[in-house]
């Protein structure tokens, strides 16, 4: 496996103390888009893509965000009808990209466990997976594509 | 050994049914003296939605409901109760509460202290109480009230907060000291914290200033770190602690490490990582090293097992500078509260045991959930005569409450009442129990 560069612990923390600063300044989008489920986005279809998200939660997501994604009070948020999960995709995608430190606010409670950067994914699991999320546990909110993932993943250090 | 169990002529054939179903469905924990029947209280029927699962002879009133995130509590020899928020409720960290009717549950209630936190302990006319960087106490009368609750005076301040196992639980011993829990701010001392493929560092830089208990004077003010002493190491992480009277000694129980699945697949399944490592007891004394990050106790091998970030593939041993534990529970257990029982109320094979209140595991996931109990473990001449056992449980309210890890009720702080009477916090609703013997 390869170790991140101190740089790059640096800049992940930075990362996550301006996403903090803005989270506190500008909430993501309360109210979900209309579900796009185009075959043409989604490769192989909607339900093939939510099936592989299935597989990449439970190997990746569960541990820690529990089986019903309800989280872990004060530790692991909840990803059921949060803002975060059904707001602003990009913020979403670099979340798992970037993983998250420091306190964050979920509908009024906060959590502070460390989550760990997912960049090693593919951008196809990654889509996957914030697909399967923001359609299950009662959240309805439209695809993710890999297209969508590996513009964001260019613009995201 | 003496005889531990109720004789089973004394059971009602319906308990024990119910008592073997429950270790049937594998939800309950069954270990030690697994043929002790247990019998459910009554509670006031308002306040039943859950009753609390004790062995024949206990019961337990809703002491008081709805406080906040009670976290650790006290009780003063005159009964007045002190408990301890992880969040301001009105704008006040602590809550004074009080039976001043003697019907077993609190008829007065009123708050002060700004800060939230965990520890709490009432000690030689003084409460204490910590916030997630700082130790205060306030002075109490005659009658255990603080005398001026808006002026606490600061005796450790400075601690390292850093989001990760933040509570700072102390507690005393009877010479003037302040033993105080500073949590590794790490799960395994990785070069990036929870991420699979990075490796520990070696040697840990963490335990410079957390990782361990630090030990301060109880009555200087405005201590920190270049004024206390770094009294025992290699300690992930303490919630549950208390001064054992009776070998004059501390024991402290650690919250052992997560994630030995998800972070290396090839080396551990979930079922492994759902049970390992155990959740330990230890006894320390000054210089103590219980080995965390580098080792983890492995309770089925009865070994200390070389962590996977310093090269362990799960069999290695290593740690031979570290401490054995003195019980090593199940994985992920998560002990908040630790308390040696020194009352007469109790029978006589509680006297000088320890009870530890389990808050519930979240890392045993996808495997179910386990703990939300108060456990025991009787002690003799100053170590344990058994294996550990459930004491009270039912506090996730049912066997599927458990698994899922929605619980209604986490315990979390252990008081002993004047008494002799168990008090135990829950700091998800805020419900206090007082646990008593009736023959």
């Amino acid at each position: 496996m390869q170790v991140k560069s101190i740089g790059a612990v640096l800049t992940g923390g930075l990362f996550a103390l301006a996403f903090t600063l803005m989270s506190q300044t500008k909430k993501p989008a309360a109210k979900p888009a209309a579900a796009k489920m185009g075959p043409v986005q989604v490769k192989g279809g909607m339900q093939a893509s939510l099936d592989r998200g299935k597989q990449v939660y439970l190997q990746q997501c569960l541990a820690c965000h529990q089986a019903d994604a309800g989280g872990v009070s004060g530790m692991n948020p909840p990803l059921i009808k949060t803002k975060w999960v059904l707001g602003d995709k990009t913020t979403l995608v670099q979340i798992v990209l970037k993983g998250l430190t420091g306190e964050i606010e979920v509908d009024g409670d906060t959590y502070h466990n460390v989550m760990a950067p997912h960049s090693e994914l593919s951008d196809q699991e990654i889509a996957d997976v914030l697909t399967y999320v923001r359609n299950n546990f009662g959240n309805k909110a439209s695809a993710v594509t890999a297209a969508e993932v590996k513009a964001i993943r260019a613009k995201t250090h | 050994m003496r005889q531990l169990f109720t004789p089973f002529k004394t059971i009602s054939s319906r308990s024990l049914y119910l008592a073997l179903a429950l270790c049937m469905t594998g939800l309950f924990a069954c270990a030690g003296d697994n043929k002790r029947p247990y019998t459910t209280t009554t509670e006031d029927p308002a306040l039943a939605d859950t009753n609390l699962v004790l062995p024949k002879g206990f019961v337990a009133t809703t002491f008081a409901d709805a406080v906040g995130k009670t976290r650790h509590i006290a009780v003063a020899d005159n009964g007045v109760v002190y408990v301890k928020l992880a969040r301001l409720k009105d704008g006040k960290g602590i809550i004074r509460l009080q039976d001043a009717n003697g019907d077993g549950r609190s008829d007065q209630s009123s708050g002060f202290g700004s800060f939230p936190g965990t520890g709490m302990i009432v000690r030689k006319g003084y409460l204490y109480a910590s916030s997630d960087t700082e130790v205060f106490r306030y002075q109490l009368d005659a009658n255990n009230n603080v005398i001026d609750p808006g002026k606490p005076e600061k005796i450790i301040t400075g601690l390292i907060e850093r989001g990760e196992h933040e509570a700072k639980a102390f507690t005393l011993d009877y010479a003037g000291n302040v033993y105080v829990n500073i949590g590794a701010y790490s799960n395994a001392c990785q070069v990036q914290d929870r991420t699979k493929g990075s490796p520990g560092m070696k040697p840990c830089p963490i335990l410079d200033s957390a990782g361990g208990i630090w030990q301060f004077k109880a009555d200087k003010l405005n201590q920190t770190y270049g004024d206390g002493v770094r009294y025992a190491t290699g300690l992930r992480n303490v919630v549950g602690l208390d001064w054992n009277t009776a070998t004059n000694s501390l024991f402290v129980m650690q919250h052992g490490r997560d994630q030995l699945s998800s972070l290396f697949p090839d080396m551990f399944d979930n079922k492994q990582s759902a049970e390992l490592p155990a959740e330990c007891m230890y006894e320390l004394h000054k210089g103590s090293n219980c080995g965390w990050p580098y080792i983890y106790y492995d309770q089925f091998q009865h070994r200390k097992i070389l962590a996977p970030e310093f090269g362990g593939d799960g069999k290695k041993t290593a740690g031979e500078d570290a401490q054995d534990p003195v019980v090593a529970f199940p994985g992920h257990l998560a002990p908040n509260g630790l308390l040696f029982y020194s009352g007469n109320q109790f029978p006589e094979r509680y006297k000088n045991g320890a009870f530890i209140a389990f808050h519930g595991s979240w890392n045993r996931a996808p495997e179910p959930q386990k703990g939300f109990l108060v456990a025991f473990v009787p002690f003799k001449n100053g170590k344990p005569s058994g294996d550990w056992e459930v004491f009270a449980d039912n506090f996730s309210g049912s066997p599927e409450a458990t698994a899922s890890g929605r619980a209604k009720y986490r315990p979390c702080g252990l008081a002993q009442g004047p008494d002799g009477s168990l008090y135990v916090t829950d700091d998800t609703k805020g419900r206090i129990w007082k646990i008593s013997y009736q023959k």
